[in-house]
C-alpha cells in the first residue's frame, strides 16, 4: 500500500510521473489553496479591525503622557 | 533525459535559476531592512510586518493563478489572438509539483515538453515570482507609516500576482504581442518591473495622502530624514547584492541561438536574442558607477539619494543593457538619475505626494526613462530572433512606457486604492498615525517591563535580600 504512484525506484523513472502523494487530489488541492487564501484576508480584515478600534480608545492617554513627559 | 548532454543543459539551466532565486531573496531583505530604517521607531514593527507579509500572499497568489497568466496572455488576450494553452502552469497541473517527466499529462504537451517543464518549472516560476516581490516591495516603501497592513496585502497581490504578470506576458515574452507589433525592448525589466511598480506606487499615494506634518499649511515639503542611516545602507546594499541575481534570472543561460541547421550556443534575454554574462557584468557595473556618480552631484552628496541614485542608475539602463557599451549604459544611467531627482522634487512641490522612500522616482520615473532611452539608443535592432517581429523604435518603447506605467502600473493602483479607501480599508486612523502603529507592541511591552520588575522585588522580599 502507498499513498504515492510508486511504491519502488527500481523501474523506468519516467513511468512514474508526478512524486507527491494522493495523485488526482490536484484540483481539490487547488480550491482549497484558494478558499485558504481567501479566508486569511477576510479574518485579517476583522482582525485589524478590532485591533484599530482598541488602540484609537488608547490613544488620547499616549499622547497626553508623551507630551507631559516631554 | 535520457542523453548526458541534453540531461546536462537541463540541470544546469535548473540549476542556474536555482542560484538566481537564492540571490534574489536578498533583494527582499533589503528592502525589509531598508524600509525599517527610514521609518520612525514608532511604527519599526507593522512596517517590517507589512512588507514581509508580501512573501507569503504574493506567493501562494502567484502559484495560483500568476504562473498561468505570463503563459496564458501573451496576445492580450484579444489584441493578436486568443488564450493560450498553458497546461504545465495551472495550479492543478501535475508539472506544478515534484515530477520525473515521463508521459504527457495534457492532450498539448509531448513527451519533451513534460520533460522539461518537470525540471524547469519550480526554478522559472521561482524567478518569476521574486520579480512579483520585488514589484510589491517597491510600492510597500512609497506607502509607510499610514496605509493599514491588510489594505496594502490586496494591493500587494494586485501588483505581484496579477498586473505585472500581465505585463510580462505583453512585453518580456518572446512573443508577447508589444515585442510582435510594437519591437517592444526591455530586457532587464526597467518597464515591466521598476516603472510599472512605481506608476502603481504613484497612483496609490495619491489616494492615500501625506503624513501627518509631512507639508506646511502653505504646501512646502518638511523632510522626515531616515531615521536609522545604517540599516538604509545595509538595506541599499543588499539590494545592489540581490540585483546581480535579478539581471541573471532576466537571461536563459543556455540555448542553441544560430538560425538554420548551424549550431551556437549561448545565454539570451528573455526576448531569446543573444546576449552574454559578461555583457550585462559590464553594463551592471558601469550603469551603477554612472547612478551614483551623477547622485552624488545633484544631491550635493547626500548619503540616501546617492545610494538610491546607484539603483536608479542600473534601473534606467536596464532595458538595454544587453546591448550598450559599457561607457554608454554609464552615461544612460547618469542621465536617468538627474531625471528622476528632478522629476522627484517637483512632483512632490506641485501635487504634495510623499513618497517616503523615492520609490515613485527611483523605479518609475527612472524605469519609465530607461525604456524610452533604449528606444532611441537601439532604434533599428531586432528585439527578437523572430524576423517578422518588429524592430526596436522610439515611439514603440515610448508607447510601451506609457503602457508599463500608466495603463498596468498607475490605474490599476489609482482605482484599487480609490476602492480600497471607500471601505476604509486603505489608511490608518488617525490617532494612530500620531501614536504610532507599534503603540500596542509598546504598551505590552511596558507592562511586561512593570510586572517583571514587580515580580523581581516580591522575590527579593521573599528571600530577604531586601526588607
Amino acid at each position: 500500500m502507498s499513498t504515492g504512484s510508486f511504491e519502488s525506484w527500481t523501474g523506468t523513472i519516467t513511468d512514474i510521473g508526478p512524486l507527491y502523494p494522493f495523485v488526482g487530489t490536484e484540483l481539490v488541492l487547488s480550491i482549497v489553496g484558494i478558499v485558504c487564501w481567501i479566508g486569511w484576508h477576510i479574518w485579517q480584515y476583522y482582525f485589524e479591525k478590532a485591533e484599530y478600534e482598541e488602540e484609537v480608545k488608547k490613544c488620547s492617554v499616549i499622547l497626553e503622557k508623551r507630551i507631559s513627559e516631554e | 533525459m535520457d542523453n548526458e548532454l541534453a540531461s546536462l543543459g537541463v540541470i544546469f539551466t535548473e540549476f542556474y535559476y536555482w542560484v538566481t532565486v537564492v540571490f534574489m531573496f536578498l533583494i527582499h531583505a533589503g528592502f525589509c531592512v531598508y524600509e525599517v530604517g527610514v521609518s520612525r521607531r514608532k511604527n519599526h514593527m507593522h512596517t517590517l510586518m507589512k512588507n514581509t507579509m508580501i512573501i507569503p500572499l504574493v506567493t501562494i497568489t502567484f502559484f495560483y493563478f500568476g504562473w498561468w497568466i505570463y503563459f496564458a496572455f501573451p496576445n492580450g488576450p484579444g489584441i493578436v489572438g486568443g488564450l493560450l494553452s498553458a497546461p504545465w502552469a495551472t495550479p492543478w497541473s501535475e508539472l506544478m509539483g515534484p515530477h520525473m517527466g515521463g508521459a504527457p499529462v495534457s492532450a498539448t504537451l509531448t513527451t519533451d515538453d513534460t520533460a522539461f517543464w518537470s525540471r524547469i518549472n519550480g526554478v522559472f516560476w521561482a524567478a518569476f515570482l521574486l520579480f512579483s516581490w520585488t514589484a510589491a516591495s517597491i510600492v510597500s516603501g512609497a506607502c509607510i507609516e499610514r496605509i493599514r497592513s491588510g489594505g496594502f496585502w490586496i494591493l500587494a497581490v494586485l501588483l505581484g500576482s496579477f498586473c505585472w504578470i500581465i505585463d510580462a506576458a505583453w512585453g518580456w515574452h518572446p512573443d508577447g504581442w508589444m515585442v510582435q507589433i510594437l519591437g517592444y525592448h526591455d530586457a532587464y525589466a526597467s518597464g515591466v518591473i521598476h516603472a510599472i511598480a512605481g506608476g502603481f506606487a504613484l497612483g496609490v499615494l495619491i489616494v492615500l495622502g501625506a503624513r501627518i506634518g509631512r507639508f506646511k499649511k502653505d504646501g512646502t515639503p518638511r523632510v522626515i530624514a531616515p531615521q536609522n542611516p545604517w540599516l538604509v545602507t545595509i538595506g541599499l546594499f543588499l539590494i545592489y547584492t540581490g540585483f546581480w541575481g535579478f539581471y541573471a534570472a532576466c537571461n536563459v543561460p543556455m540555448i542553441d541561438v544560430q538560425a538554420g541547421d548551424g549550431v551556437f550556443f549561448s545565454a539570451t534575454n528573455i526576448y531569446l536574442s543573444p546576449t552574454s554574462l559578461s555583457a550585462i557584468t559590464f553594463n551592471f557595473l558601469m550603469s551603477l558607477s554612472g547612478g551614483l556618480l551623477m547622485a552624488y552631484v545633484v544631491s550635493k552628496g547626500d548619503a540616501f539619494w546617492t545610494y538610491s541614485g546607484g539603483l536608479a542608475g542600473i534601473i534606467a539602463a536596464s532595458a538595454g543593457n544587453d546591448l550598450y557599451h559599457p561607457i554608454q549604459a554609464m552615461l544612460v544611467a547618469a542621465g536617468g538619475v538627474f531625471f528622476m531627482y528632478k522629476m522627484h522634487y517637483w512632483v512632490e512641490r506641485r501635487f504634495k505626494i510623499d513618497d517616503a522612500v523615492g520609490a515613485v522616482a527611483v523605479h518609475g520615473y527612472a524605469g519609465f526613462y530607461g525604456v524610452v532611452m533604449a528606444g532611441f539608443m537601439l532604434w533599428g535592432y531586432p528585439t527578437s530572433p523572430n524576423p517578422e517581429y518588429a524592430l526596436i523604435t522610439p515611439w514603440g518603447n515610448f508607447i510601451g512606457a506609457i503602457i508599463m506605467f500608466g495603463v498596468l502600473g498607475f490605474l490599476p493602483g489609482f482605482i484599487g486604492a480609490t476602492i480600497l479607501n471607500k471601505f476604509g480599508m486603505l489608511r490608518i486612523p488617525r490617532e494612530i498615525e500620531l501614536v504610532g502603529l507599534d503603540v500596542t507592541t509598546e504598551i505590552l511591552a511596558e507592562e511586561e517591563s512593570h510586572a517583571i520588575v514587580e515580580a523581581e522585588k516580591a522575590y527579593a522580599h521573599e528571600v530577604g535580600l531586601i526588607k
